[in-house]
């Protein structure tokens, strides 16, 4: 069975600590606003100007002027502020931002990361995405374990044009949480209802279970 | 000192075919809605056009590319125009896609007198190809060059007749790093105030760098994503 979408946020939303400045990719790392947990208190970065991304806005009060990366309508909070392009990819550059999220459609055992194009099918432009994995000290992916044929995207080596390299800290799939170490993806978690066996089956990268994988709390 | 010009048509007046020009915005937002009408009523074609994104079918850049009038986009994502798809499968269209924080730095570097930055995103990537590298404390960068652009045609909010801008919110964008970088610079404004009317204090762009100034008229200010909560 495994996780659905608003699970996978939640466990991710888990990984937040109080002080984040966090950057949320469009998807399923957009949903992890809605679970951050008590007494955590984060500053959410939208990589088009903004710092302190509120909720979305009343029925009536859509501002045009006012967007997040994904082209939606946002608010601000008490404490936000806004900027420039060149500021905002500064800032993450320069390492500012704790935490990016975001999807992936493969992921590779070192870490190298694919999410931005498909040959002669798919070529909208990477965004911000390649800066982001370049520049991030932590990045977590949010992703489905197997595209829809049911093969695997965590995978030796990305076939997908690469996004970056050597970048991704952690995966956190319908299956299970996954680190991405020296040595492969490591397995730290798995999802109720999932076996090890499944998680073994669906992944073709190299992969080791960690001796004290446990099962998922969400 | 004369920078007011009395609309968009005259503030586009002699861009020529062929001309390279920065237009601002993030998607639809904060988006130069005159000038773009006053360059689709003037029919100047084979415009390469440096911009985040390329607009919609029917809005923003996307007018532009519904007349045949751009060579080339030079944009970080251009995935919401079934039109410039279309151009750039049959081979009308040619397209330059740049990581969006290396989009802005290259316009920021030539606003502030640069040639050149050396950046990280791309590295290892098909956007490395051909790029020159250099390796600072053991990690390699790209060589990334200024952009070098005719015009640059932004909005702001706010501006007095000297030139001075202020940006609303997110509208801010891509515009002030743009208002920099152009050769010649066209600001349409929301209101166009007198000098004096704006606090020093709060301006993002000086006067300086602006060549052509007016105030908009009739802004649609369309919304790509409508998202809103229900009050409780």
């Amino acid at each position: 069975m495994g996780l659905n979408k608003e699970q996978i946020a939640k466990r991710i939303a888990m990984e937040l600590r109080d002080g984040f400045y966090v950057n949320l990719g469009i998807g399923i790392p957009t949903l992890v606003a809605n679970y951050i947990p008590e007494g955590v208190n984060v500053v959410l970065q939208s990589e088009n100007g903004l710092l302190g991304m509120g909720p979305f806005p009343f029925e009536g009060e859509e501002d045009p002027d006012l967007i997040n990366a994904g082209k939606q309508t946002i608010t601000t909070l008490p404490g936000s502020a806004f900027f420039d392009s060149a500021m905002s990819f500064g800032m993450i550059r320069a390492g500012k931002v704790d935490l990016t999220v975001l999807g992936a459609m493969e992921v590779a055992e070192n870490g190298d990361i694919a999410n931005w194009k498909i040959p002669k099918k798919m070529v909208k432009g990477m965004g911000g995405a390649m800066d982001l994995v370049a520049a991030a000290k932590n990045i977590i992916v949010a992703m489905q374990h197997t595209n829809p044929k049911g093969e695997s995207k965590l995978l030796p080596r990305c076939s997908l044009p690469l996004t970056g390299v050597g970048c991704v800290k952690k995966i956190v799939s319908d299956l299970g949480v996954f680190d991405v170490t020296p040595d492969g993806f490591v397995c730290i978690e798995y999802a109720p209802g999932v076996t090890i066996d499944e998680i073994i089956a669906k992944t073709a990268g190299k992969l080791t279970i960690s001796p004290s994988v446990k099962e998922m709390t969400v | 000192m004369k920078k007011v010009v009395a609309g968009a048509d005259a503030a586009v007046h002699d861009i020529p075919s062929g001309a390279t020009i920065m237009l601002g915005g993030f998607g639809l937002c904060g988006i130069p809605e005159n000038c773009i009408a006053a360059l689709v009523r003037k029919g100047v074609n084979n415009l390469t056009c440096i911009s985040n994104n390329a607009g919609v079918d029917g809005f923003g850049i996307g007018l532009l590319l519904e007349q045949k009038q751009v060579k080339k986009m030079i944009s970080s994502y251009v995935g919401e125009n079934a039109e410039f798809e279309r151009q750039l499968l049959s081979g009308e269209l040619e397209v330059d896609l740049v990581p969006q924080g290396t989009l802005a730095t290259r316009c920021m570097a030539a606003g502030y007198g640069m040639p050149a930055v050396f950046l990280l995103a791309g590295v290892g990537t098909e956007v490395a190809d051909g790029k020159e590298t250099r390796e600072f404390n053991g990690k390699t960068y790209l060589l990334e060059h200024a952009f070098d652009a005719d015009y640059a045609i932004v909005k702001a909010w706010k501006g007095d007749t000297m030139g001075n801008l202020i940006f609303k919110d997110t509208a801010r964008n891509f515009n002030p790093l743009m208002a920099m970088a152009g050769k010649i610079t066209i600001a349409e404004v929301e209101e166009l105030v007198q000098p004096g009317e704006l606090d020093p204090n709060h301006i993002h762009v000086p006067g300086v760098y602006v060549h052509r100034i007016f105030q908009g008229t009739d802004y649609e200010k369309r919304i790509e994503q409508r998202t809103v909560r229900k009050k409780d």
